[in-house]
């Protein structure tokens, strides 16, 4: 009683102050309706649709690349337009296609398969992704500007990339494009833990959840435990070259190892960033296709917990030639020896899956299948790498570039592919054809192939990562021309892969709800799901839930007029309002971020040059991310509500009210 | 709704699959990579002062542990004025939340003040910047980022006293405060591992 007397005191000192908006956007297409959008699913097909263009951005470098050592002492490219290519390359690659694919089905399948109606922070999810795509321009504003793009390697080692070695802005933009992809990662990473672990439907238990959810929540908390190592190891570059301190400055006591340590403690756990995502999509496909449940679910979930875990303890496997001292090597090669029997461990868990399975030789099945042989492959040549008398041998050799490529396509892609082909139902209603599925799968596992296995011989004989050119008579032209070669036809089999994708969205066959006759809880949904996901929330009674709920159809009917009951009690379903502020910020990020990185101090003989319109850009954008902010916490988070027809369809919505319930 | 209002329970939040409000959980994840944030900083610093180049002026020389010690146990105070006020609006008392929020913010500046006042005098006065040398690189990065941790919170704090005048912030915002609460003490518990590390470390 005493709290409800002081509350009412307080009620009559101050009225509660409604939200300040100053525009509440309610377009659900055109421009306006994706650039205010939060609904994850359209935030994860933004993700998708990015990190495909820059898949064809960072394909055609790897052409290029190719195309220079297809034979001995080429100019096709110069030396210092080849060190760009290695470079942006690999940055785009890892930074702008794999993470936002992983990106990509974290938003648009996890919230469904924990049976929630959007992540926890709708309008946080939408400004990850428009500060990823900052990132990816800042990455990639050099190949225009007279610095041309980064050139240091996707790892940056100081003091090249100091500003002695480095002097032209083509660094400042990589560091800075990092940062902010580093920001995007965790502030989606953030969003993705709270998700998982608070929005999960009735029943759904954690020993419960899809394995790729599982993965989903592994990764995040890889992301926001090791993307800060490299940020400050990007704050520290960034300041010793606009203000000239002295970190990795050797004259006055910096020390460049600090560099590598701090690059790989984050850089090994990317690796895992990298792998985990593929890893639940293909613990989701192997049990659909084989119509068995997953062999040893929290066997896998344990696995998944120690290759994160133990990933934080193995990056020095990356400088055993730095010379560390024996008892640090030994250490390092023993975890990098260790990371390898989870890894083995979930191998053997998949075999198991489709051990006695009824197996359906389906397109994502295929790419699973390829996944799981091609990942091994790249595995075994990862544990010889633990073996540090033996990496000293293939360290910085085509053997590394072999064995990374095994596990980041054969690996990552692989399985992103897979999932692609998997979830297309799902996400956009059509199905994707057999043949032409079929036939991409066998040019990309082919081409990959020829492509990348010679590499393994060329680096045993010597041939350096990173060389522009080489003699004839060193006894690579073979290997390299094969490569070269094995290029084109993995080019082709992606490009007929994605061809088939566009045509499948705009002309493909359509399909019924839950095509695959899968187990999880995504599947329950109508294809496309409805901006609201689930119109009565679902009750979870097994690990497997849709599987259960198409076994107990009585069941699952009777719960879910209970659950539409309570959401019409509770006022309607709750929705988030839709807003343009996380777009703005971003707005102002790039700004920003364009003033420290791209323009020229005032005065270069005033090193740093302070007043100037280097300084002026660089607060404006700063001023239009603040104020951003500001407003959109000023807007609140009330949301609104809708009220659907038995069929789904919206019988009526309060969005242009604020939402009297919370 | 006023009585549901009344009868708030500020230590369970129904509507989330653990009971655990979502912003508590979104700001332990984030102090969770903050502690990562800190740990490369400090260990940067740790690792250089082992490797000092010859001609160093020993940090011993540069610090004013006075006056240090005393801007530390402000700022642990104002901890104790933080945990009163999330203790105040969780029993929707807005007198005691608006003066122990601004006992907060007093002390957060004063903390601001002498780390402004020790930064200029180991410029002006000992000689120490940012450029000169490793021991001003590492130093001023690091109590520079802690700093800007200790700006965010009084700007953040201070938002909060003036809404709780305006009515924005009220008894049902509780979880607002506490999760500024979380990252106040976080700033408070990293500050002592920097006094330790940075500081105490060089009279040993």
């Amino acid at each position: 009683m005493e709290a409800l007397v002081k509350s009412d005191f307080l009620h009559k000192e101050a009225a509660p102050a409604p939200p300040f908006v100053l525009w509440r956007p309610t377009a659900k297409h055109g421009v306006i309706g994706w650039l205010t959008t939060v609904d994850h699913k359209r935030i994860g097909f933004l993700y998708g649709i990015s990190a495909l263009a820059f898949f064809i951005v960072g394909g055609l470098e790897a052409l290029c690349i190719r195309l220079q050592l297809m034979v001995p002492n080429n100019h096709f490219l110069t030396s210092a337009q080849y060190s760009e290519m290695f470079t942006m390359h690999a940055t785009t690659m890892i930074f702008l296609v794999i993470m936002p694919l992983g990106n990509a089905f974290f938003n648009f399948i996890m919230p469904l398969q924990v049976g929630a109606r959007d992540v926890a922070f709708p309008r946080m999810n939408a400004f990850a992704y428009w500060i990823f795509l900052v990132g990816a321009i800042i990455l990639n504003i050099g190949w225009f500007t007279k610095d041309g793009a980064p050139d240091a390697g996707w790892f940056g080692y100081a003091p090249l990339t100091t500003r002695t070695f480095s002097p032209t802005h083509a660094i400042d933009m990589w560091v800075m494009g990092l940062q902010l992809l580093g920001v995007s990662s965790m502030i989606g990473a953030f969003n993705f833990i709270v998700t998982i672990i608070n929005l999960r439907a009735p029943g759904m238990t954690m020993m419960r959840l899809p394995v790729f959810t599982w993965m989903t929540l592994f990764t995040s908390f890889l992301i926001v435990l090791s993307f800060p190592a490299i940020t400050i190891a990007l704050v520290e570059i960034m300041m010793d070259r606009l203000f000239g301190t002295n970190f990795f400055e050797v004259s006055n006591g910096g020390l460049p190892i600090l560099w590598q340590h701090l690059f790989w403690i984050f850089g090994h756990p990317e690796v895992y960033i990298l792998i985990l995502p593929a890893m639940g999509i293909i613990s989701e496909i192997l049990p659909t296709f084989s119509r068995k449940p997953l062999f040893g679910y929290p066997i896998v979930v344990f696995s998944g917990a120690s290759i994160g875990f133990l990933g934080f303890g193995v990056w020095s496997h990356h400088m055993f030639t730095t010379g560390m001292g024996t008892t640090a090597t030994a250490a390092f090669a023993l975890m990098t020896m260790a990371i390898a029997v989870p890894t083995g461990v979930k191998i053997f868990n998949w075999i198991g899956t489709l051990w006695g399975g009824h197996i359906s030789m389906r397109t994502p099945m295929m790419f699973a299948l390829g996944f799981l042989w091609m990942f091994m492959i790249g595995g075994l040549s990862g544990i010889m790498h633990s073996a540090a008398p033996a990496d000293a041998q293939q360290h910085g050799s085509y053997f590394v570039v072999a064995h990374f490529h095994y596990v980041l396509i054969g690996g990552s892609l692989f399985a992103i592919f897979a999932g692609i082909h998997y979830w297309f139902p799902l996400m956009f209603g059509r199905k994707v054809s057999e043949f032409w599925g079929k036939l991409s799968f066998w040019l990309v596992f082919i081409g990959f192939n020829v492509t990348f296995f010679p590499m393994h011989f060329l680096g045993l004989e010597g041939m350096p990562r990173r060389t522009f050119t080489y003699d004839k008579n060193m006894g690579w032209e073979t290997g390299n021309m094969v490569a070269t070669v094995g290029t084109f036809i993995l080019g082709l089999g992606a490009l007929i892969y994605f061809v088939t994708m566009v045509y499948t969205y705009y002309k493909g066959e359509k399909t019924t709800k839950d095509p695959w006759d899968a187990r999880t809880l995504e599947w329950s949904l109508p294809n496309p799901p409805p901006e609201y996901n689930y119109q009565a929330l679902p009750t979870v009674h097994a690990r497997d839930g849709w599987w259960y709920a198409k076994l107990h159809p009585d069941i699952v009917a009777k719960e879910d007029a209970e659950h539409k009951q309570a959401d019409e009690a509770h006022g309607g379903l709750h929705m988030p309002h839709q807003s343009i502020y996380p777009f703005l910020a971003s707005c102002g990020m790039l700004i920003g971020g364009i003033g420290v990185s791209v323009i020229d101090p005032a005065n270069p003989h005033d090193w740093p040059g302070f007043w100037g319109p280097k300084i002026a850009v660089t607060i404006l954008g700063g001023a239009i991310m603040f104020v951003s902010i500001l407003l959109w916490a000023l807007e609140g988070n009330d949301g609104y509500h809708i009220h659907l027809n038995d069929d789904g369809s919206i019988k009526s919505s309060d969005q242009t009210a604020p939402a009297a319930h919370h | 709704m006023s009585t549901a209002a009344a009868t708030i329970d500020h230590h369970h939040d129904a509507s989330t699959s653990t009971g655990i409000p979502n912003k508590k959980l979104l700001m332990w994840a984030f102090l969770a990579s903050d502690c990562m944030f800190f740990g490369c900083l400090i260990s940067t610093h740790l690792i250089y002062r082992l490797h000092p180049p010859p001609g160093t002026l020993p940090a011993k020389q540069v610090f004013s542990i006075e006056l240090t010690s005393f801007s530390t146990f402000i700022l642990l105070m104002s901890s104790l004025m933080m945990a009163l006020a999330v203790n105040a609006i969780q029993k929707g008392n807005l007198k005691s939340l608006r003066w122990s929020l601004l006992t907060t913010i007093l002390f957060g500046c004063i903390f601001l003040g002498c780390q402004v006042y020790e930064f200029r005098e180991f410029v002006f006065v000992k000689h120490l910047t940012i450029t000169n040398s490793i021991l001003g690189t590492t130093f001023f990065t690091l109590t520079g980022t802690h700093g800007l941790h200790v700006l965010i919170g009084v700007i953040w704090l201070s938002s909060m006293l003036i809404y709780s005048f305006t009515g924005r912030l009220s008894e049902k915002d509780a979880i607002d405060v506490e999760s500024m609460g979380l990252y106040w003490h976080f700033v408070d518990i990293v500050w002592i591992v920097i006094f330790t590390a940075v500081y105490l470390l060089e009279y040993l």
